[in-house]
């Protein structure tokens, strides 16, 4: 199996699997709590029951809410094409490509925020002003930990860093900085993918809400592209975390896809635990909690110049 | 090995950013049991000296010393979040600049083996410690900054412990046990004197 086809194939496992990453989030937290939850494959049943629905727009809105959906899921899709899914390669790379993720990511926030702003209503602006301040403090973090795996690894490209960085850093005597930096991805994770610390995704009032209220308008198919892309998200990030951590470079490729399936619904398992052990952080300690992040990305950046002078 | 230095790290930044008082404490629980656990594991024959002191260390800073802060803020009946002088935010980034402080100056020593993060991290120890100490206001979270700077210089200390006998290390760790408890009764009788533990109480000199 050439590159092409293995990263190919990786690709397809990711869409297909990744609103079921959400469903054993789901599952785990309900378990943990006690309680039976829903199926894990409840998402899928949403997003067909969305699908088949009609969508209603307000009056207010122009062609920018119309368009954010479509925009979001793109870029998520976009995302998953310069991110090494299978561990090795993928579809596009260039020296550069973590910027390109990370503003591929900011372009379809910026339509969100932009639809939510379209709508009028003062809570989605409200909603609008926490998520990009909230991103804001994310791609510091996401910077130090990609600055990091470059150091590392002197790879300028997603595939290059990604390839086996534990392998190389333990060669250095730097393998602390790369748990530190799956750690901090971890936690940027679940910042940027509005999970627990940060955002409830199960939250029913508007005040608190972040991600959640920037959507209440879309409906019908446009709010099943928002959440499906937002399930490729968490999934497009959780690969990142877990190419740091198990390097598959040297798997075959069945292996490595099989790898990266397993890894997701751990990844999935994780954020549910998160959720089931934590309550949502009062909005002011949000950035704090993003300074921690961006903290342990610094010190794993630290570490590595350390060892690399 | 490293790894523990690494854990003490990652300790010193939750102290910088935990608001509770309790949690504070527990975090220096933690940071006082690794910093038991690396005599162990510093250097290469483990010999009874190492054994003594990882007991004695863990007896003191894991055990005894956060048993004692709990009596004393369960005695004073504070539970409320710290109010530090500084933000949790702007503390987080002078933590984040001791880090880099830290790794500079330790990367201008030759004494030292390039991998050993020992000299790094004691001095980021004593750093934050040092921050803790100055912004925040509650006297009890002053006592953990102090223990925290303390907790710096013994693993300065450490790598030395071929070379300082056991019974000096002993006099150090009842030196700063005895420290603790005075300070806790000092906390005890400031919250009695004016309800509350803010040092802040304490520059201003009158008759009550």
């Amino acid at each position: 199996m050439n590159t092409t086809l293995s990263a190919a194939a990786a690709l397809g496992v990711v869409i297909v699997l990744a609103p079921g990453v959400i469903g054993v989030a789901a599952r785990t937290r309900a378990a943990l709590t006690h309680r039976r939850g829903t199926p894990v494959l409840q998402l899928y049943f949403d997003l067909f029951k969305l699908l088949r629905r009609g969508a209603v727009f307000s009056d207010a809105t122009t062609w920018v809410f119309r368009f954010a959906p479509v925009a979001v899921v793109v870029t998520a899709i976009l995302a998953a094409l310069v991110v090494p899914l299978d561990g090795r390669a993928s579809l596009f790379r260039f020296a550069g490509d973590p910027v390109a993720l990370a503003y591929t990511f900011a372009f379809g926030r910026f339509f969100l925020v932009l639809a939510a702003l379209d709508t009028g209503s003062s809570f989605e602006g409200m909603g609008a002003s926490r998520e990009v301040t909230f991103a804001s403090l994310v791609e510091v973090g996401l910077f130090l930990s990609f600055a990091t795996l470059a150091v590392l690894t002197h790879e300028l490209s997603l595939s290059g860093m990604l390839e086996a960085p534990l392998a190389r850093a333990s060669a250095s005597g730097s393998a602390p900085a790369v748990a530190m930096i799956a750690g901090s991805f971890f936690a940027l994770l679940l910042a940027e993918c509005a999970r627990v610390p940060v955002d409830d995704p199960a939250t029913h009032l508007e005040l608190t809400m972040i991600h959640e209220v920037m959507v209440l308008d879309h409906s019908g198919p446009d709010l099943a592209l928002i959440l499906y892309a937002g399930a490729l998200k968490l999934s497009v990030l959780g690969a990142v975390v877990i190419s740091v951590l198990v390097p598959r470079a040297n798997l075959p490729p069945a292996v490595a896809i099989a790898v990266l399936a397993g890894g997701l619904l751990l990844v999935g398992v994780g954020v549910g635990i998160v959720e089931a052990s934590m309550a949502r952080l009062r909005l002011p300690k949000v950035p704090l909690y993003l300074a921690g992040a961006s903290a342990l990305a610094l010190f794993s950046l630290i570490l590595a110049l350390w060892s690399a002078a | 090995m490293q790894l523990l230095l690494l854990l003490v790290v990652v300790t010193d930044f939750a102290v910088l950013g935990t608001s509770r008082l309790s949690a504070c404490i527990r975090w220096m629980a933690v940071q006082g049991a690794i910093l038991g656990l690396l005599p162990l594991a510093y250097g290469g024959a483990i010999t009874a000296h190492a054994y003594g002191l990882a007991a004695g260390t863990i007896l003191v800073k894991a055990v005894l010393l956060p048993w004692f802060l709990k009596w004393a803020i369960r005695e004073a009946a504070i539970r409320r979040e710290v109010e530090p002088r500084v933000g949790y935010m702007a503390s987080m980034l002078f933590g984040a600049a001791a880090l880099g402080a830290a790794f500079g100056i330790a990367s201008t020593t030759r004494a030292f083996p390039r991998h050993d993060l020992i000299v790094p991290v004691a001095l980021v120890t004593v750093m934050i410690g040092l921050v803790v100490l100055i912004t925040r206001t509650k006297a009890i979270t002053q006592v953990v900054g102090y223990i925290m700077l303390e907790n710096g210089v013994y693993l300065f200390g450490l790598t030395l412990s071929r070379r300082v006998p056991f019974l000096v290390e002993v006099g150090v760790l009842l030196d700063v046990f005895v420290g603790i408890f005075i300070m806790g009764i000092v906390v005890f009788h400031i919250n009695r004197e004016f309800d509350s533990i803010s040092a802040a109480n304490l520059s201003e000199l009158r008759e009550a």
